[in-house]
């Protein structure tokens, strides 16, 4: 049975009127976890900040502002290295 | 061709950030110095966790449960800031299992009295914090904006330390000792934290070229011991070196050899406390498997509704 | 007096029960969660601080650090599953449930005290005690509702600690010299606590315990062996230097 958990991006809006911010990213099993987890670390019981959190998996990111000058194009993942992507079981080295 | 590109970069201040090109050799060095970091956060969570049960009024007991929380949150973010290279925190921790990664030694020294708290406090987040300051301007964004979050919060940890031996060094005579008892105990590891001279630090010159290091193991050293000696001077307490002398001349501390072998020891795993952490951490892992396990089976049901 | 000693109990429950939560610390099954538990402890520590210091404002001699740390377990009147060990974290999941269940509904109740101390500290208390309600509640689901393995071991955790929750209903002389002046419970929260407890064992399939036996004892300062153990460790300092301050 698995114990990776799932990694979420917690974004925060500290007060009412200001945007979200993108504070950091945290390991839970599922969006309720992830919503209390993310009150307990982002906002030490701040009252009245609201949450998002998102899976790492599910966010598109643009290409690098560095695409054009170096030889080697980014994907469309929010990290460049495939930590994020599912490995078949039992692969190795990879 | 990219490596030349990628140092103007580093040249010119700019942040390097989790989707840039980077060299290998840059992403492998901040993974070891991120994570090793993290772990510390997260060891330094044991010796003063140690006295949570035996705070001695209600008021100590809930600043430093405070503190130790926060320190879990340190750990937290820099972890966070690590995965975004590539690595998952789970690596991470079996490394640390593991010992291929190591932690910062001075918590691999027990914490004896209620006046450790005042020391840990004072001396290792105020070195902590001396080397955080620098960090916060080190070159990948992710870890730089970790370490200027961490500044913020960390400043009320030294000031937590630095009360309670204002106020033991104030107290009872069992009070008094028990203050200079824990300064004796932790100046030296403290001042080690800074690691070794940088002619012995072979890591360094990359370090240094990358920006990921900004000051020298040695000016780092130096600015904590100076800021620290007129603050134990304030309070009365001695600190335990017979060369620690003013130098007009040089407008900084002089101060004796630090013992070098205790270090390498200590580091290499041979200190009072290293299996004790370690085991510490590597049981509460494992007992915590099946919770984790079970989140998981949990959270496939819920997906599958 | 009465009226301290019913605020004894409420705050006494609390710093027990965050006394023994905070033992946790670093042991957690993850960082998050570790961060979750010392979080509650500390919401709890504070609880038990702002009705201590009631209590001494009442008593006038004793501050809040003395009730702290210089009773003996025969002055301590919280209920007797504050103090039982924390065992996993099934165990400790299950008394946090079961005392935030009684906690939040305790607080919903004495926010409208005759009192107004005790009514501003209820409600002060609620919102923080909702999320500890909320909090332990989902980890009873999913723990329940996990793996065998998982649900094996909080049905164990369940069954013995099931005869601890009497104590929450309990009504003795005190309780009823305080439902007259309007001060403390007007009524029982047996039914509501049953309630939202058995809706969560059904949710997280998990049996709700058929045993009818209760302890009882906590209340009148009678406990079970680990008080004595908890208090030594916690009044040690102010106890070995009695003329020192901290």
């Amino acid at each position: 049975m698995s114990e990776k958990s799932k990694v979420w991006e917690v974004f925060i809006q500290s007060k009412n009127g200001l945007a979200h911010k993108h504070v950091g990213n945290l390991h839970a099993p599922d969006k309720e976890m992830a919503l209390q987890n993310a009150r307990d670390l982002y906002t030490r019981r701040n009252e009245g900040s609201c949450i998002w959190v998102v899976q790492s998996i599910h966010i598109i990111s643009s290409e690098s502002e560095d695409g054009e000058v170096f030889f080697d194009p980014s994907n469309d993942k929010l990290y460049r290295h495939p930590t994020f992507y599912k490995m078949p079981e039992g692969s190795k080295n990879i | 061709m990219n490596d030349k590109i990628f140092q103007e970069k580093i040249d010119k201040e700019k942040k390097v950030e989790p989707k840039d090109w980077m060299p290998e050799g840059y992403r492998k060095h901040l993974i070891r110095q991120i994570s090793q970091h993290a772990h510390s956060e997260i060891i330094g969570m044991q010796p003063e966790g140690n006295w949570i049960s035996r705070a001695p009024s209600l008021r100590a007991k809930m600043i430093l449960l405070a503190k130790v929380q926060d320190e879990a949150g340190h750990g937290l973010y820099l972890y966070s800031a690590c995965e975004t290279l590539g690595v998952s925190r789970d690596d991470l921790i079996q490394q640390l299992h593991e010992g291929k990664a190591k932690y910062s030694s001075i918590f691999n020294y027990p914490s004896l009295t209620w006046a450790d708290m005042g020391a840990i406090g004072w001396l290792v987040d105020g070195a902590a914090i001396v080397n955080q300051v620098s960090l916060q301007r080190t070159s990948y964004g992710p870890y730089s904006r970790g370490m200027i979050k961490i500044c913020k919060e960390e400043s009320f940890h030294q000031r937590q330390g630095y009360e309670i031996m204002a106020e033991l060094s104030q107290g009872t005579k069992e009070q008094r000792e028990m203050a200079q008892d824990a300064l004796n105990r932790f100046w030296w590891p403290s001042i080690m934290m800074f690691g070794p001279h940088d002619a012995d630090s072979p890591r360094s010159g990359n370090a240094m070229k990358w920006k990921i290091k900004r000051k020298t193991n040695d000016e780092l050293r130096q600015s904590f011991i100076d800021k620290t000696v007129p603050q134990a001077e304030l309070i009365g307490l001695t600190i335990p070196d017979p060369e620690l002398k003013w130098n007009e001349s040089r407008g900084h501390y002089d101060f004796g050899e630090i013992n070098w072998e205790e270090f390498w020891d200590v580091v290499n795993g041979n200190g009072p406390c290293n299996t004790q952490r370690l085991n510490h951490h590597i049981e509460a892992h494992e007992n915590g498997k099946w919770v984790r396990e079970a989140a998981n089976a949990h959270a496939i049901k819920l997906e599958k509704k | 007096m009465s009226l301290i000693k019913y605020i004894l109990r409420i705050a006494d429950s609390s710093l027990i029960e965050g006394q023994r939560l905070s033992e946790w610390c670093s042991k957690g099954p993850t960082l998050e969660e570790d961060i979750a538990m010392s979080n509650i402890a500390l919401d709890l520590f504070g609880q038990a601080n702002g009705f201590l210091e009631y209590a001494s404002k009442i008593d006038k001699k004793k501050s809040p650090d003395d009730f702290a740390f210089k009773r003996d377990e025969g002055d301590f009147y919280n209920l007797k599953i504050s103090e039982q060990p924390n065992g996993h974290f099934g165990t400790t999941m299950v008394k946090l449930f079961f005392s935030s269940t009684y906690r939040y509904l305790l607080y919903e109740e004495l926010s409208s005290s005759n009192d107004e101390t005790i009514s501003a500290l209820s409600l002060k208390s609620i919102k923080e005690v909702k999320y500890h309600l909320k909090h332990s509640k989902s980890w009873i689901i999913r723990l329940g509702d996990g793996t065998k393995e998982s649900n094996n071991k909080v049905q164990q955790s369940l069954n013995t600690l099931w005869e601890f929750t009497g104590e929450y209903f309990e009504e003795d002389s005190i309780d009823l010299e305080m439902k007259k002046n309007g001060i403390g419970l007007t009524k029982s929260l047996e039914n509501k606590w049953k309630d939202i407890v058995i809706d969560t064992l059904n949710k997280a399939k998990l049996e709700v315990p058929k045993s009818t036996y209760m302890q009882t004892g906590g209340k009148q300062g009678l406990h079970t062996e680990y008080l004595g153990k908890i208090l030594t460790e916690m009044q040690s300092i102010p106890r070995k230097y009695p003329d020192a301050k901290w």
